[in-house]
């Protein structure tokens, strides 16, 4: 089979017929455009050295690049937030001044969202949303990798805020205007704020656009919508959420950076202006980025809890328009965050009902869940316990949550550690454990061996009992009263007990997760003793499964031919004459050898991480001296156009043996040079450059 | 988001167009480009519009009273539709790509229309 | 072989497993364009808020003078005339090079590139004749979403106009051809878009009067 995928290449399937494309015309446009644009970088030929992951458009190796860079800013956050646990540990605590608390709390949540999870399930998405829907690559592969090195260029700089901005933000995550003016915050932490997440959007932005095209576009024959994992179904509207919500949040960072730096009015309350717009447009983008945050890890949830009880997800039409619900009613709800705000009781009345609303399609999925389970041959392993934590934590959350939507409690709630209590079940109950989930279920295709069960079990443990006497006390301290974001509170309100109950927790969190570190490394080292886990370890149900681990780079010899939801299971099982389950092919018999050797891939390529390390020039041009920030532009944009000269598929490329692309019309020379590649996306200097 | 549909029936649309011997010009509908003529004739009207809608300003002339923000909009919403159908090629083109438009457009006019009511602009 | 699409019936996409096209997307549709379009909805609600923004704050002059009362709005009208025509020299351009007639697409490139300059060079005498007025951009709330928002769109028309001489260029090498029509459909996809969010701007922020 001779099946390639070029993604990027200017489709026009009804267009380019067999014998219409002269082929010497692309090879000669090839050869003009020569092999170092702007004569700077050698074309990077691909091997296995780390120059190579630089140069890097493989989805597999930029899902890697995400999910190490994200673990790396978990334990970021993670310290920020021991430091926080320590100084409440005890009343009038003096382990931080009140103005380091106030950065460390809002650099804990900043980290925490745009630096963790998000990058985690993007790790997740791009390593396996293309494996899930049959496809070699995503739709744009070096749009991909701009995707992350921009993301980790804006990580980066958001970071040197405590080394060169005297601080980081200290305006809560959030960033209510006018405590994020100049007035009230002086340093240049919320200008790294406002400018670092304007870099880290554009990443998502891209990204969105990128997967949103993969998911439509690059599914296999067969594979219709409702064919797909529901995982990919989950990321896929996580993208559509991401594609509509960046925009209003850089909007509002705009108008914020513009007040900062150049002087605009926009929060300037004495001028007249109006500090509820800033809630408005960050809220309009941050409550969908709640569900951002939490429709991966139901994705992954999703694929978990059927595989480990050997059943077909329960109502899986339910779960992928439950999702679409999510999604949609996601955006009528945000007002809910403001409701002590002085909107009106029009306002307040009519957000509180949507909000009320929005419980049913989540609790659709619970219970889907919970019917999946039932009479299922369930298997505990860590993965599924995880899962099955998921599922629980976020419940106890989501609840807590139809608890804020009623405005008279809800006024009672603002800004106490109950509604702290709330959105660290929904997150990390139900985001961080639904990715670790994903980590354990996952970690042998992506590796090629398991991590250890054992010591999987007591990270499990750890991590459930610390999370729960870490937050759980969070509920009745908010009921009593107690503020969140005070960096400290006076002896005898009735704080002191659950206060050091929450810092103990936190501290079992914080072993539990050195354990992870640990069985990372371990598994590895014990990895060369043990048998490989072969391609389908846990006799799983999507494609991921049907190539081996870990997956080649090519993905799948040929592309699978999709004949029904969960095709992979069908393929290894089928039904007797008495409706029993009968095994047709073992999976190492079913499964792709990974032995294909005549696939053309797209080329690697430096220009993506060109571009991203402009952007933070930028960045500190507009901060401290407009001249980093020419030079930065001159960068991004020389980069930009370099990217659109080179070709997509290097002529060069170093081949193991002749392509074997007979009867294709395009198969023996390089694809047409796109130029000006309009997959450069036009969209990506305006964000930057403006 | 029904997508479900929309991509399906776009991939019907490109099956029964993808004739090996369709020419350039054919998109996944089938529908041949309008000539330029046609969109000369497109621009006149926009341009016929947009000199109704300059008109509306010299309020010495005619005076519009509560009719003028009506009016206004609705010339907007033409001209709009027309660039959109016509030089966007969404008449034309398969019916995902304006949906996949519409779908940011209406979310637009949904979010921010209630943040400005929210805000008692219309009050 | 024709593209064959993903079709929803499995014998059909078993048919379709013998002589699949390697090229075919799921949808039949082209990813770049896709993505455009993708990219313009996105685009929607970067101007709806700028617009919202500038609509909540149209009154809030600080005391000083307002926007709305400086608006030149024959001047206006003719730079908005002129950028509406420059969708029309685009959408002809398209025409030109998909018909295989590089020298004329080329030709309507370059008038919709200049037509486009004539518009931004509009902008700019429009700001400065604003600033002599006395509305700068740190002059209230309502001058600042005016500049923000119409500086937001004049800069997207500057990337227009780069793409469109990157056409242009590219088209005098000689590589622009039938074949890679699709780029200059792109990159026109994006121009008609400027063009209708000015629409909508002359609209609701020139012509309906401010209370």
């Amino acid at each position: 089979m001779s099946i390639i995928e070029k993604p990027e290449i200017i489709e026009k399937p009804e267009v380019e017929k067999p014998d219409a494309p002269p082929l010497e015309l692309e090879a000669g446009e090839v050869v003009r455009h020569a092999e170092r644009p702007l004569g700077v970088f050698t074309r990077p030929q691909g091997g296995r050295g780390w120059r190579d992951w630089l140069s890097t458009v493989d989805h597999k190796r930029i899902g890697i690049l995400y999910g190490v860079s994200a673990m790396f800013f978990f334990l970021v956050g993670g310290v920020q937030a021991l430091l926080i646990r320590l100084q409440l540990a005890v009343p009038d605590g003096s382990v931080l001044s009140a103005d380091v608390y106030n950065q460390i709390y809002t650099m804990h949540g900043v980290t925490m969202v745009f630096l963790f999870i998000m990058p985690l399930a993007a790790a997740f998405a791009n390593y396996f949303i293309p494996l899930q829907i049959g496809a070699r690559d995503v739709a744009f592969p070096r749009l991909n990798a701009l995707s992350f090195w921009i993301w980790l260029s804006g990580a980066i700089f958001l970071n040197t805020s405590w080394i060169v901005g005297g601080g980081g933000a200290d305006c809560g995550w959030f960033c209510y205007s006018p405590n994020s003016g100049v007035a009230f915050s002086p340093s240049h932490g919320v200008d790294f704020y406002a400018i670092g997440l304007q870099i880290l959007g554009l990443a998502s932005l891209i990204s969105a656009v990128n997967l949103i095209v993969t998911c439509l576009n690059m599914r296999a024959p067969g594979m219709t919508l409702m064919r797909m994992p529901i995982f990919t179904w989950m990321l896929l509207i996580t993208q559509f959420l991401l594609l509509f919500a960046l925009p209003v949040i850089t909007v509002a960072l705009f108008l914020l950076m513009f007040d900062r730096v150049f002087d605009a009015q926009f929060f300037n309350v004495d001028a007249g202006a109006d500090p509820l717009l800033w809630q408005h447009l960050f809220w309009i983008f941050g409550h969908p980025e709640v569900y951002i945050i939490i429709l991966p890890a139901f994705g992954v949830v999703s694929e978990v809890i059927p595989t480990f009880s050997r059943k077909p997800l329960f109502g899986y039409e339910f779960m992928v328009f439950s999702g679409v619900a999510i999604g949609f009613m996601g955006w009528g709800v945000w007002a809910h965050h403001m409701f002590v705000s002085g909107m009106g009781p029009i306002s307040v009345a009519a957000f509180s009902l949507s909000t009320m609303f929005i419980a049913v399609p989540t609790g659709v999925k619970v219970l889907n869940w919970l019917a999946t389970m039932w009479g299922g041959k369930l298997r505990f392993t860590v993965a599924m316990k995880f899962a099955v934590a998921t599922v629980a934590m976020f419940t106890i959350g989501g609840l807590s949550g139809v608890t804020h939507s009623v405005a008279p409690a809800n006024t009672q709630h603002t800004d106490t550690y109950y509604i702290v209590a709330h959105f660290h079940y929904v997150i990390f109950g139900g985001g961080v454990l639904g990715l670790f989930a994903g980590l354990y279920f996952w970690w042998p295709k992506i590796w090629g061996h398991f991590l250890n069960e054992r010591v999987g079990n007591w990270h499990f443990w750890m991590t459930l009992v610390g999370f729960n006497l870490t937050f759980g006390p969070m509920h009745i301290l908010g009921l009593q009263g107690m503020s969140r974001r005070i960096d400290t509170y006076a002896r005898g309100y009735g704080f002191e007990f659950w206060n050091l109950i929450a810092t103990v927790g936190s501290l079992l969190i914080a072993a539990a997760t050195a354990l992870f570190i640990w069985n990372v490394i371990k598994s590895r080292r014990e990895a060369r003793h043990l048998p490989p886990p072969g391609p389908d370890p846990w006799d799983a149900r999507s494609l991921e499964w049907s190539v081996p681990s870990p997956v080649p780079v090519h993905n799948f010899d040929t592309v699978p031919q999709i004949r029904s939801r969960d095709d992979w299971w069908h393929t290894k099982y089928g039904e007797g004459a008495d409706g029993s389950v009968v095994r047709l092919a073992t999976a190492e018999e079913a499964a792709q050898t990974g032995e294909a050797q005549d696939v053309h891939l797209p080329s690697p390529s430096f220009w993506p991480l060109a571009v991203a390390v402009g952007l933070p020039l930028i960045g500190y041009g507009l901060i401290f001296n407009l001249w980093f920030a020419l030079i930065g532009a001159l960068i991004a944009v020389g980069s930009l156009y370099s990217w659109a000269l080179e070709p997509v598929d290097d002529p060069d490329a170093v081949h193991d043996h002749h392509d074997d692309h007979t009867g294709h019309d395009d198969s023996s020379g390089p694809p047409p040079p796109p130029p000006e590649s309009p997959e450069t996306p036009p969209p990506a200097p305006a964000e930057a450059a403006s | 988001m029904s997508e479900t549909t929309t991509t399906e029936r776009a991939a019907e649309h490109a099956a029964a167009s993808s004739d090996p011997s369709a020419d350039t010009e054919a998109h996944s509908e089938g529908h041949a480009h309008p000539s330029d003529w046609a969109y000369v004739k497109i621009a006149l009207a926009l341009a016929v519009i947009t000199a109704l809608e300059v008109f509306t300003y010299f309020e010495s002339v005619l005076d519009w009273g509560v009719a003028l923000v009506p009016s206004l909009l609705f010339m907007m919403v033409v001209k709009f539709y027309l660039v959109a159908t016509w030089f966007m090629h969404l008449r034309f083109d398969s019916k995902l790509f304006g949906r996949m438009f519409t779908a940011g457009l209406l979310l637009a006019v949904g979010v921010y229309v209630a943040t400005l009511a929210a805000s008692e602009f219309f009050a | 072989m024709s593209a064959e699409p993903v079709t929803t019936d499995p014998a059909a996409a078993a048919e379709a497993a013998v002589g699949h096209d390697p090229h075919a997307t799921s949808t039949g549709l082209s990813h770049t364009k896709l993505a455009m379009w993708v990219f313009l909805g996105s685009e929607c609600l970067l101007f709806g808020g700028l617009v919202s923004t500038y609509l909540l704050y149209a009154t809030r002059g600080n005391g000083r003078t307002l926007p709305a009362e400086v608006f030149d709005i024959p001047f206006t009208s003719v730079s908005s005339f002129v950028l509406l025509m420059s969708s029309l020299t685009m959408v002809l351009a398209l025409s030109a090079v998909s018909r295989g007639e590089p020298e004329s697409g080329r030709a309507w490139l370059l008038a919709t590139a200049l037509l486009g300059g004539v518009f931004l060079g509009g902008q700019v005498y429009e700001f400065t004749a604003f600033v002599r007025e006395g509305v700068g951009f740190t002059t209230s709330p309502a001058s600042s979403a005016f500049f923000t928002l119409t500086g937001f769109h004049g800069v997207h028309v500057a990337l227009g106009i780069v793409m469109l001489m990157s056409l242009f260029v590219r088209s005098v090498k000689g590589n622009l051809t039938k074949k890679n029509s699709e780029t200059v459909e792109i990159i026109g996809l994006y121009w008609h878009f400027v063009d209708i969010v000015w629409i909508f701007i002359f609209t609701v922020i020139y012509l309906i009067p401010v209370d």
